[in-house]
């Protein structure tokens, strides 16, 4: 694997970490399985490509399509605690009404951002070429937003949006407004998703309506390979998991495309990626019982 | 036992430098991104690799080849993008307006040739299509509608009202819908647009065109052609003529159509592909529109959908399916 290929991968797994923890805030802090993500992922794409083709601000723009994955998911929250519409559905519902939104948004299907002026220009201006800038701005902003999250979720506020996850009636005997918790939560979710949309627009290039393929698989992925990985008993290393499960998804793909060597076209791919996943969830559970034995003997 | 698997481990090391390193130093290397797996890419792609095997170049023989398909996912296309700029080949072509879009984003200094890619400019991929500039250029796949639209004409003559399917979700459709809706009305007839946003919707989108329009023209639109014999279905049912923008189409029962194979486009690629291994700057080369088109007529979509075509049109077929 080349050092641009590695380093690239680092780069859209750090990018896809925003994901991961925007899922980790609705699948596991909320237990809300939400599939809106397919959905706000572009959404945050469309809404920050438009904007700076048309001369906004490229921070302004990313900031407003963080808002626009805040209405997404709080559209998604109130058709589950207001019209009480299954969580499941309620967010498919989402899912699919954004697919046609985005597409008013950027009035085509493609809003092309080559050569514009993005959040990532300035790095232009770094005396290193920018498959290494980007990664590493892209590794202090997911830091940041881990810290603010682990931050949150130790607040009185987030400790009683956990509450809301964990035991909705035991919550709300404790006056907690499960309602509203579940309203902020997902907003915050689908916020980081759009957020992560956003980004990804401007360092591929281009907004494309068909972004959103595959977000959740991904995004659910990363979760959960990340606590296969890391004891997540605590919220911090539980959203250091959603950092490492990207990363290590994104390497297993990077592995994937350069497995040509041993037979494999391209077709196998999505194969490859199952496998290497697969092992690098299995492969540090092995090692323990192995060590055991050693101590013991 | 330690020692001996050191040493098979430094042994296939040692392989696999001294043959890669032979391989690198006189090869050239093609490396190909596509979006997708799909029959008209695909036919892109081997179009490619046939002008280079023409020329002498094969695999193994002078031709180191990557593929790579993002299978539909836009992050993989990135990553490929990235696999590729690390790689540093010869020449990347990106089949598909997104895999070009960010091989463009990835890399400014390795030749990049794009195919399949209807608009060009509007996707940023180059500045100016006559003067690229940059280390971008390519084929698009934009249809001649003008020419489409006359032939629409000269089998339906009396057609004023002209229906047309397609997904709003794909950029090449959304840009081909538009350019209907300038060419039509200048042969008098007013256009009638069916969305049909996954392949499932075709037949309803169809059907809403019935007792509304006297033809029916589909575009080269991912979604509506891999439902075709649902909108042959419909026309043969109220005999509205259908036409097709691509020619393969016309086998699955479409009366007409005047289309450009999408191998010919690849081969178009490759040709560009070579000019660039020979030493030609993409900068240099202009962005190249189809030059080959072929007209396909059939004989039994005509007479089912109730139009008869002229003798000189079908002298005029490249191929005529009875």
């Amino acid at each position: 694997m080349s050092q641009i290929a590695f380093l690239g991968a680092i780069e859209v797994g750090l990018l896809f970490a925003l994901v991961a923890l925007g899922v980790y805030l609705s699948f596991r802090v909320l237990q809300f399985p939400d599939l809106t993500v397919d959905g706000s992922f572009p959404l945050g794409a469309a809404v920050c490509a438009s904007m700076i083709v048309a001369g906004a601000d490229p921070y302004l723009a990313s900031l407003v399509a963080a808002l626009a994955g805040a209405g997404a998911g709080m559209v998604t929250a109130w058709l589950n605690v207001r019209l009480k519409i299954l969580h499941l559905l309620a967010s498919i519902l989402t899912m699919i009404a954004l697919y046609s939104i985005n597409l008013r948004i950027m009035g085509r299907p493609n809003v092309a951002l080559l050569g514009e002026k993005t959040v990532f220009t300035p790095l232009e201006a770094l005396n290193m070429p920018s498959y290494v800038a980007l990664p590493i701005a892209l590794a202090i902003l997911v830091l940041g937003v881990k810290l603010s999250l682990d931050w949150f979720l130790n607040s009185e506020v987030g400790l009683a949006m956990r509450a809301t996850g964990v035991n909705p009636r035991m919550a709300r005997a404790q006056g907690i407004h499960t309602d509203r918790y579940i309203l902020g939560g997902m907003a915050l979710s689908n916020a980081l998703v759009a957020f992560a949309g956003a980004l990804f627009a401007q360092s591929q290039g281009a907004a494309d309506v068909t972004l959103g393929v595959g977000v959740i698989v991904v995004g659910l992925a990363a979760v959960i390979g990340g606590e296969a990985l890391i004891n997540t008993r605590a919220v911090w290393r539980a959203t250091f998991a959603c950092i490492i499960g990207s990363i290590v998804y994104r390497l297993a793909v990077a592995g994937a495309l350069n497995a040509d060597l041993l037979g494999l076209q391209a077709q196998d791919l999505n194969l490859i990626t199952a496998v290497l996943v697969t092992l690098a969830m299995v492969l540090p559970g092995v090692r323990i019982p192995f060590r055991k034995k050693g101590s013991t003997s | 036992m330690n020692t001996m698997r050191l040493g098979i481990a430094a042994l296939a090391a040692a392989v696999s430098l001294n043959v890669s390193g032979l391989a690198w130093a006189a090869d050239k290397h093609v490396a190909v991104t596509q979006i997708v797996e799909h029959p008209a890419l695909d036919a892109v792609r081997k179009g490619v690799k046939d002008v280079l095997a023409e020329a002498g170049l094969t695999e193994g023989n002078g031709l180191k080849w990557s593929f790579e398909s993002a299978q539909g996912n836009a992050a993989t296309a990135a990553q490929i993008a990235k696999k590729f700029a690390g790689d540093a080949p010869d020449v990347i072509v990106a089949i598909a307006t997104p895999s070009a879009q960010t091989v463009v984003a990835t890399t400014s200094t390795i030749p990049v040739v794009f195919s399949a890619v209807t608009d060009p400019v509007g996707a940023k991929l180059v500045a100016d299509a006559m003067h690229p500039g940059a280390n971008v250029t390519g084929v698009t796949d934009m249809t001649p509608i003008a020419a489409h639209m006359a032939l629409v004409k000269r089998i339906v003559p009396n057609a004023t009202r002209l229906g047309v399917i397609s997904n709003p979700g794909e950029a090449n459709s959304v840009s081909l819908v538009s350019l209907i809706e300038v060419e039509a009305p200048k042969l008098g007839m007013s256009v009638v647009v069916a969305a049909a946003t996954k392949s499932g919707d075709v037949l309803a989108a169809a059907r809403s065109l019935v007792g509304k329009v006297d033809a029916i023209y589909i575009p080269t639109d991912n979604t509506v052609v891999s439902a075709f014999e649902a909108v042959v279905k419909v026309g043969n049912e109220a005999s509205i003529p259908v036409l097709a923008g691509d020619t393969d189409s016309v086998k699955r029962g479409a009366v007409a159509a005047a289309g450009f194979d999408y191998y010919d486009v690849g081969r178009q690629t490759g040709k560009m592909v070579m000019k660039i291994l020979d030493g030609a700057n993409p900068g240099d080369m202009p962005v190249e529109g189809v030059a080959k088109s072929d007209l396909f007529v059939n004989l039994s979509a005509a007479k089912a959908q109730g139009v008869t075509l002229s003798g000189d049109l079908i002298a005029e077929a490249k191929e005529v399916i009875q």
